[in-house]
């Protein structure tokens, strides 16, 4: 059998859709208990809506899907859909800038080349979006929602990494560089590159010690945060980064909410603007989300703080396990014995008044009914129903309609 | 080995015969495509277009090729996994590729670019390393032209920049541009393919490349190729009631000539081999330029041009891809017939489409190749024809000598079809007739402020083509 499935992408199979599913479902009781609506945006994006500095860094831009249209003589390009969030606000600058706060979720794909073939490149998350609030509390709403959806599908360790983009890029801004060698390395920290930071110049002294401190700190507590406030001569920016950090990490202390900080789980995305959270469970990374201040206004919104939170689909499809339903598990085939008019219609009565009653039902007429539990057979003579429990190997027969039901039910 | 036709010829001609590695009629003149190596039985060579040899060395139908380092970095920019390693500098036709703007524009550095909020036009040869450099220096809105050639002449009026090729900055200010940013340096390379690189011995024609690279005497160093451009000095004009018109160099250069002369459009510099990019008119409400027939349909469809003389065929190919596109025909002019033709080897027993289609269906493993000029007509015919899976691989011309090694068919025009009797190749199919078409642009020929004078001009053509129509029959 030749393999005519593309390179880095990925089927789902029932058993997988049905973990996707289990996913999906606990995801969206959680949103929509939480007050948030549900939206989509499609699959094409023009390419100018993430090209914007600020917004994908330059090595997530050359791994996008980017072509001509059909229309696209004027050589405008669009793009598969690289990022969850960047349409969303899109969305919200076209759409509901008028409201206050908007709260939004979405399940969407995201595309992104991978250069073996070995790893998907096409991706599923779980985004939320929480529109208009610049509050600490909105940071920390996001992280329980997360905590909350991750315990209703039963993840086990699960671990939260907290880590802040704007204390990061105030902590570049005291280094003194020139704005295109700031630019030069910020893109490779977010592309994971810590170690160029170890090897700057030493030209602030006091940047130089935060730096070094916050780099080994993978402390528990906003104790330690308080801590390096106390260190001098840091500018005010970076004092009012360090603030919002600190505040957001006593917040969640003060609900019980376990993290660890560590500022190099800041990574990918250059819209990030505040607090940073990264989700992860055993070794998989499972989520993350953080504030996004500039990025309404990058791409033509008026001023809107953001904050957004995403659960990676893919690795949770590897720790869930959905429980079956009861009534699944008590799968029943309707077997007509031929296929006369008169058998066919009495099997399809029948099927339907199974779902009805909650069973799921399949229809066959090959004469060779699949292996389920319950096999009924449709038949002229003598009797029109003939049930077959092959769980207790079991034969009983029925008149009725509302007998076959019955029996199905009483043996549950 | 891949080897190249065109500019980089001489000099490789040259190195190969000092280093012992000789290919018999690897001339510029040459009427085969197939070569033979003096010493070596066991080495034979193909002549492509210089952009087409890292294609077919990665693709691997080719051991080892020659090409400028330019042309890998642009394969290698769009699909960085190709199997490709560059195994030697060969030192020659050293140059840079230039991001640049016209003198007589209004960009003069590149923080200009990423500062303002314009939507960049962009003319190139290089699409996919222009694309890469745009997200780099993080360019808001852009649009890449892909152009067959003549990149120089667009800017500043029809383009704000162009990625070009040239020896150093001063061949780019000959040419009235301001050299923004060096993209990369670029000098003639050895190429393998990656695979057969780790699994073929091809040690003896390496062992007389590095020989020869090893001599004190380089004589192959010193044939420069003799393509020093420079523009006569022009007045830019940025007027939006003057008409722009682009007229072909190439083949229909002379009946364009003809053409315009008899309808009595006096148009000076735009004859020889090297004709006058910007040549003028007698109309002084007419812009021309002289540019590839190829890159008209697309410039038309911007609005960089108003009106253009090219070819049915490229008109074609653009509205194949692009369906919606506002370029139309307006003018038959009656010259530049050929015919676009699928062809190929005569030893294939094949006479039409569906003979192919039941040999492909017979050997499931591998799909048809098909080689073209008109990757968009050529996808159209083998879509309509249900081709079910099939290769394109666009060409840069000479496309003849894909086949039947490199390709199985070909999509491609003939005058006679002498051309390709002679390259023992048949014609199962004919496409469609093409001739030169006066093309210009749907909406600015509804709406533009210089209305008028396009429909005048128009006028003027198609009235000397019904005469000409007249004179012939």
């Amino acid at each position: 059998m030749t393999n005519q499935r593309c390179k880095g992408a990925r089927d789902l199979l029932p058993e997988d859709t049905e973990r996707f599913r289990h996913i999906e479902d606990a995801f969206r009781r959680s949103c929509l208990g939480w007050g948030y609506r549900e939206v989509r945006t499609p699959t094409l994006e023009y390419l100018h809506l993430f090209t914007a500095a600020g917004t994908l860094t330059p090595s997530m831009l050359s791994k996008v899907y980017s072509f001509l249209d059909w229309d696209g003589w004027s050589g405008e390009r669009v793009v598969l859909r690289p990022d969850g969030t960047i349409p969303v606000a899109r969305l919200y600058i076209e759409n509901l800038a008028q409201e206050d706060i908007a709260r939004l979720f979405y399940v969407t794909n995201v595309f992104a080349f991978e250069e073996t073939g070995k790893e998907d490149r096409e991706r599923w998350q779980c985004g939320v979006e929480l529109l208009g609030s610049a509050k600490a509390a909105a940071d920390v709403e996001l992280i329980l929602l997360a905590v909350e959806i991750l315990r209703s599908l039963d993840i086990s360790g699960v671990e939260i990494q907290l880590s802040h983009a704007g204390m990061l890029k105030a902590l570049l801004k005291e280094l003194k560089l020139s704005p295109d060698e700031e630019a030069n390395l910020l893109t490779q920290i977010l592309d994971g590159n810590w170690q160029v930071l170890k090897q700057m110049p030493s030209g602030n002294a006091d940047a130089n010690r935060l730096l070094s401190s916050l780099l080994d700190l993978k402390g528990k507590s906003s104790g330690s945060l308080e801590n390096l406030k106390a260190l001098r001569e840091i500018s005010f920016d970076l004092k009012s980064q360090l603030d919002n950090f600190a505040e957001v990490a006593s917040l969640l202390d003060v609900l019980d909410c376990n993290y660890r900080i560590d500022i190099t789980a800041t990574r990918g995305f250059e819209y990030y603007t505040g607090i940073c959270f990264q989700l992860s469970a055993k070794e998989d990374k499972i989520g993350g989300g953080g504030r996004y201040d500039n990025l309404v206004p990058l791409i033509g919104g008026k001023s809107t703080a953001a904050c957004g939170l995403a659960l990676y689909l893919d690795p949770l499809m590897n720790l869930v396990q959905p429980k079956a339903q009861q009534k699944t598990a008590q799968r029943i085939v309707v077997s007509g014995e031929t296929t006369t008019p008169e058998i066919m219609k009495a099997s399809f009565q029948l099927a339907q008044s199974l779902r009805e009653a909650g069973y799921v039902t399949e229809l066959d007429f090959s004469g060779r009914p699949p292996n389920r539990r319950w096999v009924v057979t449709v038949q002229e003579q003598p009797s029109p129903f003939i049930i077959v429990d092959q769980a207790q190997n079991q034969k009983r027969e029925a008149s009725t309609m509302a007998n076959v039901i019955k029996i199905i039910g009483g043996s549950a | 080995m891949a080897l190249p036709k065109g500019t980089l010829l001489p000099a490789t001609a040259c190195l190969l015969s000092e280093t012992g590695l000789e290919f018999k009629g690897y001339t510029q003149d040459t009427r085969t495509y197939r070569l033979q190596s003096t010493q070596f039985p066991h080495v034979s060579a193909k002549m492509f277009q210089e952009k087409d040899v890292p294609i077919q060395v990665a693709v691997g139908n080719y051991d080892l090729g020659i090409c400028s380092s330019d042309w890998i970095e642009e394969l290698l920019a769009k699909y960085p996994a190709s199997a490709l390693v560059k195994v030697f500098d060969l030192e020659y036709n050293k140059g840079n590729l230039y991001m640049a703007a016209s003198q007589h524009g209004n960009i003069s550095s590149l923080q200009e670019l990423s500062a303002r909020q314009d939507s960049w036009r962009m003319v190139t040869e290089y699409p996919n390393l222009a694309e890469a450099s745009a997200l780099s220096l993080r360019l808001r809105r852009f649009r890449i032209f892909p152009v067959w050639g003549a990149a120089e002449v667009y800017p500043p009026e029809n383009s704000d920049l162009v990625l070009l090729w040239a020896k150093d900055e001063s061949e780019i200010r000959n040419q009235s541009l301001v050299p923004l940013t060096t993209l990369l340096s670029t000098s003639a390379s050895l190429i393998a393919n990656k695979e057969r690189w780790q699994t073929k011995n091809v040690g003896q024609v390496m062992a007389q490349f590095s020989q020869g690279l090893g001599m004190t005497a380089k004589p192959w160093l010193e044939l420069i190729p003799e393509s020093a451009k420079s523009a006569k000095s022009f007045q830019a004009d940025f007027s939006k009631e003057k008409v722009w018109l682009a007229i072909p160099d190439g083949h229909q250069q002379a009946p364009a000539a003809e053409f315009l002369s008899k309808a009595g459009l006096k148009v000076q510099g735009y004859s020889g081999s090297t004709p006058n990019r910007r040549p003028s008119m007698n109309l002084d409400w007419v812009n021309i330029k002289v540019i590839r027939p190829q890159d008209m349909p697309l410039q038309v469809a911007n609005g960089n041009f108003d009106l253009a003389i090219t070819g049915k065929d490229w008109l074609l190919d653009h509205l194949y891809r692009f369906p919606s596109s506002p370029a139309t025909e307006l003018v038959e002019l009656g010259f530049g017939k050929v015919k676009v033709v699928a062809v190929v080897s005569q030893d294939l027993p094949a006479a039409d489409i569906d003979d192919l289609k039941g040999l492909i269906q017979a050997d499931s493993a591998s799909p048809l190749r098909v080689a073209s000029e008109y990757t968009n007509i050529a996808d159209k015919y083998l879509r309509d024809n249900h081709v079910s899976r099939y290769k394109l691989i666009p060409t840069w011309g000479a496309s003849e000598a894909f086949l039947p090694e490199d390709a199985d068919l070909l999509i491609e025009n003939t005058q006679t079809g002498k051309t390709l009797a002679k390259h023992n190749l048949k014609i199962v199919d004919t496409l469609f007739k093409s001739t030169a078409y006066l093309i210009g642009n749907k909406k600015s020929l509804e709406s533009s402020t210089k209305r008028k004078r396009i429909a005048s001009l128009v006028e003027t053509f198609r009235h000397s083509a019904e005469s000409n129509r007249d004179e012939n029959n």
